[in-house]
């Protein structure tokens, strides 16, 4: 298909622009403004650039880019991750372009964008690209000027020989370079010597992001493309029965409407291929404004779903999942979830003899902890643009992991993966719901059925409504004192729907001679996934409002308490499979301590509220300020002290932190889904509370712990830990605890029930 | 289907549509101005603000009948390339995470300073609260908007 963007096709921009310059002139629209510097926007056409590694293209006039191999929902990965190329090829950072990869994971890698793996991810592979094109530059000089290649040294995109006094740029050695076999044996730089990661730098797209350029998928438009929404059942637990589309077939603009099921029966899910609905109802038109229209004229009768067996693979192999029948209402699932609560539950880990402890103890504080279902809600609706043919697809949207749905797309369109092509686009946030493509395969089959270049929009109603949410968790924490208030057992019971949240090994196990993890589920057909720290998210509301009312009960400063907890599993650790590093995990709260100023005398007029946590390798830690405005908890400061190794982009790692926080209070105080019969009550902002612009903190310190540790994951580990120091400064400012999510549900309940 | 006439980013146009289209859509599929985002179509969010007449106003409920012998003002016509106070300040503090919103935000900020070109920060917050960032970028709004102003 032609593609004719309104002004971004690069290929064609670049082949309109040799003719408007008449020559060498070239302004490269999608391409020079990634860079800082007004010199790199003259050069040679794109057919002379020479390939050195599979991330880098120097051409003989030496413009040097840098791809970026990973999905970039904004995470910022299309600065960070080149910044390590650049850092180990040497180069001038403001005169390399960035450009978006292909989607190609045999020359890219994994390239998806989840579980704050991003930079972990490709740290080491990105680093050794650098160096090899370097190394290979060198050769190439070295013979050259038929020089040792050991005297040969580089600085900023240049190469030197000192005695001979020779000096050439990479371009003039790019081409010989590119013959070159890639090196084994890279030496790496010392992290000492980096100047280009832990510098900051601006968003390579930011002047595109401020000027409104087409990034996002929405923004592109083909010849012939047709517009396609999808009518889903109006509530969990029900399938499409019958329709009439005769009116809504007259409406202007509208070209199809049918019935379209996605998975055939049997078909074996890969571990991301979760679908809430799978009989679908297909409105296809002209422009998105019609199609919304005729979709108001459908008449569609809509049937419960019986109790329906999935088969799924992935990564934990292959297993048969039971979908219950039925219309879930939350009041009834947290019945449930109460009544489960009190049953045998899986074991999960066990130290020492907590039963005993228990029996035995002198005091024993027991607090239950409850979340609801959350929606993603990411900014640009889910959507995504395909052209299927019998021969071959083309697919260009949003997704955090193109090559986890490509075998599926293959299967179902029966076309080999080498006849897929997936474009990826910048994301409008992605949170983990992008990670699920259901909406590709969508895309991709009605493309196939109306045989056009098709864009699937959801509207905002059918994305908060289409499921895939965080799950409602719910979880028991007790902690037994002895007579002198030591602690000496401590057990989590944790459940959810459909799945349990608890982390078995992670702190306070190891830090207590008798501990007990368990977990139990109950199977809805509520559809869940992953959300910005799955799991932890949760864990870390509880677990930190849970040590914080413990060290009370001790009579203790309660990031002391912490502390000692962790200096036991430090020096003399419970168990063996214990997955965090007490030593980080301390360093976190110590550097808090000091930043936050927790023991200053001057803080009192706040009411001051601390959690920590770890996931995704990473340390977080924050001290939520709350006062008192307009007679309503306000969180006015936030200090977060974070350790994630080597930070890459320390301005935009703030802006990270930054969010997380803003996220944590948003989704602490407001967010929720509420269900009745298998509807959700939510389907839009003027029901589903986000946080706004005056409810943010007035400031959010954050602070980095210096380090040269390979760097862990940023985009999720200080999220969890907001949701425990608001449930903590809630107290000191309400007076009372916070055990159900979201917050202001028990804000706003006058009556006293503590 | 009517023929409206439109000035656009001091441009006419004319486009053939139902009168009750949002001007959202017809920015965006008719026009191809799309840095005006679609975020919710029930004025919740903000991510379609334009200016009509030099004020902000929420694209996706507006009738493009309505819209009719009015200055309408996109992102595309805020500056030929970026050069707003606004736009400079938002690039200055690197505002942006996923971006989708941010349009939208400068739009509503650029409003506010050429009413009120130097706000308090309550009055900045109120102005800004109709627009959601899922990010949570709003501190970094906020700056930009004072930078803007000449206030840093």
């Amino acid at each position: 298909m032609e593609k004719i963007n309104t002004s971004q096709s690069r290929r064609s921009f670049l082949k309109s622009s040799v003719l408007a310059s008449g020559g060498l002139m070239i302004s490269f629209s999608g391409l020079a403004k990634y860079t800082l510097d007004d010199t790199v926007s003259e050069t040679l056409p794109a057919e002379q650039w020479n390939e050195l590694t599979g991330y880098i293209k120097i051409t003989s006039d030496n413009l040097i880019q840098i791809l970026n191999p990973n999905p970039e929902f904004g995470q910022n990965v299309m600065t960070s991750l080149p910044m390590i190329v650049a850092e180990e090829l040497d180069v001038d950072w403001k005169k390399v372009i960035v450009e978006m990869g292909p989607h190609d994971n045999t020359k890219l890698g994994p390239q998806f964008t989840g579980g704050s793996n991003s930079v972990r991810m490709y740290w080491k592979p990105l680093r050794e690209a650098g160096a090899a094109a370097r190394q290979m530059l060198r050769d190439a000089a070295a013979q050259t000027w038929s020089v040792p290649v050991e005297e040969v040294t580089t600085k900023a995109g240049m190469l030197y020989h000192e005695k001979s006094g020779k000096s050439g740029k990479y371009g003039d050695f790019a081409s010989k370079a590119a013959a070159n076999p890639i090196p084994k044996g890279i030496k790496l730089k010392d992290v000492k010597s980096f100047n280009v990661v832990g510098n900051s730098s601006k968003n390579v797209e930011g002047l595109k992001i401020v000027t409104g350029k087409p990034l996002f998928a929405l923004d592109h438009f083909y010849e012939g493309m047709l517009i396609a929404m999808i009518e889903h059942p109006p509530a969990f637990g029900k399938k499409l029965k019958s329709f009439d589309a005769a009116e809504a077939l007259k409406m202007p603009g509208i070209k199809d409407v049918f019935a379209l099921k996605l998975y055939p029966d049997g078909f074996e899910q890969a571990g991301f291929d979760t679908r809430t609905f799978n009989d679908l109802l297909v409105v296809v038109g002209n422009t998105t404004w019609e199609v919304m229209n005729a979709r108001k004229k459908l008449k569609a009768t809509w049937e419960p779903i019986g109790e329906t067996k999935e088969t799924i693979g992935g990564f934990r192999g292959k297993t048969e999942v039971v979908i219950p029948a039925g219309l879930e209402s939350t009041s009834t699932q947290l019945e449930k979830m109460a009544e489960y609560a009190k049953k045998p539950a899986q074991e999960l880990r066990k130290d020492g003899d907590p039963e005993t402890a228990f029996a035995n103890a002198a005091q024993i504080l027991e607090r239950t902890y409850t979340a609801p279902f959350l929606a993603h809600n990411c900014m640009e609706p889910m959507n995504f643009i395909a052209h299927v043919t019998d021969e071959k697809a083309l697919l260009v949207g949003p997704h955090q992991a193109p090559g986890w749905i490509e075998p599926t797309l293959a299967k179902i369109l029966n076309l080999s993966a080498d006849k897929i092509e997936i474009q990826m686009t910048r994301m409008g946030g992605g949170f983990g719901l992008r990670a699920y493509g259901h909406y590709l395969v969508e895309a991709a089959l009605i493309s196939r059925k109306v045989k056009a270049p098709v864009k699937l929009v959801y509207s905002r109603e059918d994305d908060m409504t289409y499921g895939i949410y965080r799950p409602m968790y719910t979880a028991t924490y007790r902690a037994a004192l002895d007579t002198n208030k030591n602690l000496i057992a401590f057990h989590v019971k944790g459940g959810g729907i459909p799945e349990h949240p608890v982390h078995a090994n992670r702190f306070p196990a190891g830090a207590v001679d008798n501990y007990l993890a368990e977990g139990w589920t109950i199977p809805s057909n509520i559809t869940i996934g992953a959300f910005r720290a799955p799991r932890s998210n949760f864990n870390a509301a509880a677990e930190q409002s849970f040590l914080d009312e413990l060290a009370e009960l001790m009579g203790k400063d309660p990031i002391d308490l912490r502390l000692e907890l962790l200096k036991r599993a430090k020096e003399n650790p419970v168990g063996k499979n214990n997955d965090y590093d007490a030593g980080r995990y301390a360093g976190v709260l110590t550097l808090l301590k000091e930043k936050s100023g927790w023991n200053n005398p001057e803080n009192k007029k706040y009411n001051r509220g601390v959690a920590a946590y770890f996931c995704h390798a990473s340390y977080a830690a924050h001290v939520v300020d709350i006062v008192t405005k307009n007679g309503q908890p306000y969180v006015e400061r936030v200090f977060s002290a974070v350790d994630c190794g080597v930070v890459i982009n320390p301005d935009a790692a703030i802006n990270m932190v930054q969010g997380a926080v803003v996220d944590g209070i948003g989704n602490a105080f407001y967010g929720g889904l509420v269900h009745k019969e298998g509807v959700s009550e939510q389907n839009n902002f003027n029901r589903y509370r986000m946080i706004r612009n005056r409810e943010a903190p007035q400031k959010i310190d954050v602070y980095f712990v210096e380090s040269e540790i390979d760097p862990t994951g940023l985009g999720e580990p200080p999220f969890p830990p907001v949701f425990g120091a608001v449930a903590n400064a809630l107290y000191k400012n309400t007076g009372k605890r916070f055990y159900n999510q979201p917050f202001i549900n028990d804000l706003n309940d006058k009556s006293d029930k503590s | 289907m009517a023929t409206i006439n439109l000035t656009i980013n001091g441009k006419k146009q004319t486009v053939d549509v139902d009168p009750k289209t949002p001007v959202l859509w017809v920015l965006r599929e008719h026009l191809r101005l799309v840095g005006t985002k679609y975020g919710c179509g029930i004025a919740q969010c903000g991510a379609c603000t334009i200016h009509v007449n030099g004020t902000a106003v929420r694209s996706c409920s507006l009738p493009v009948s309505a819209a009719q012998n009015k200055e309408i003002t996109t992102i595309e016509g805020l500056s030929e390339n970026g050069e707003h106070p606004v736009q400079k300040a938002w690039l200055e503090h690197d505002v942006a995470q996923c971006g989708y919103c941010q349009t939208g935000q400068i739009m509503s900020a650029a409003a506010l300073l050429k009413s009120n070109p130097n706000p308090t920060d309550a009055q900045i917050e109120t102005a800004m609260s109709g627009n959601i960032c899922r990010c949570g970028t709003y501190l970094r709004i906020r700056e930009a908007i004072k930078e803007a102003a000449g206030q840093k």
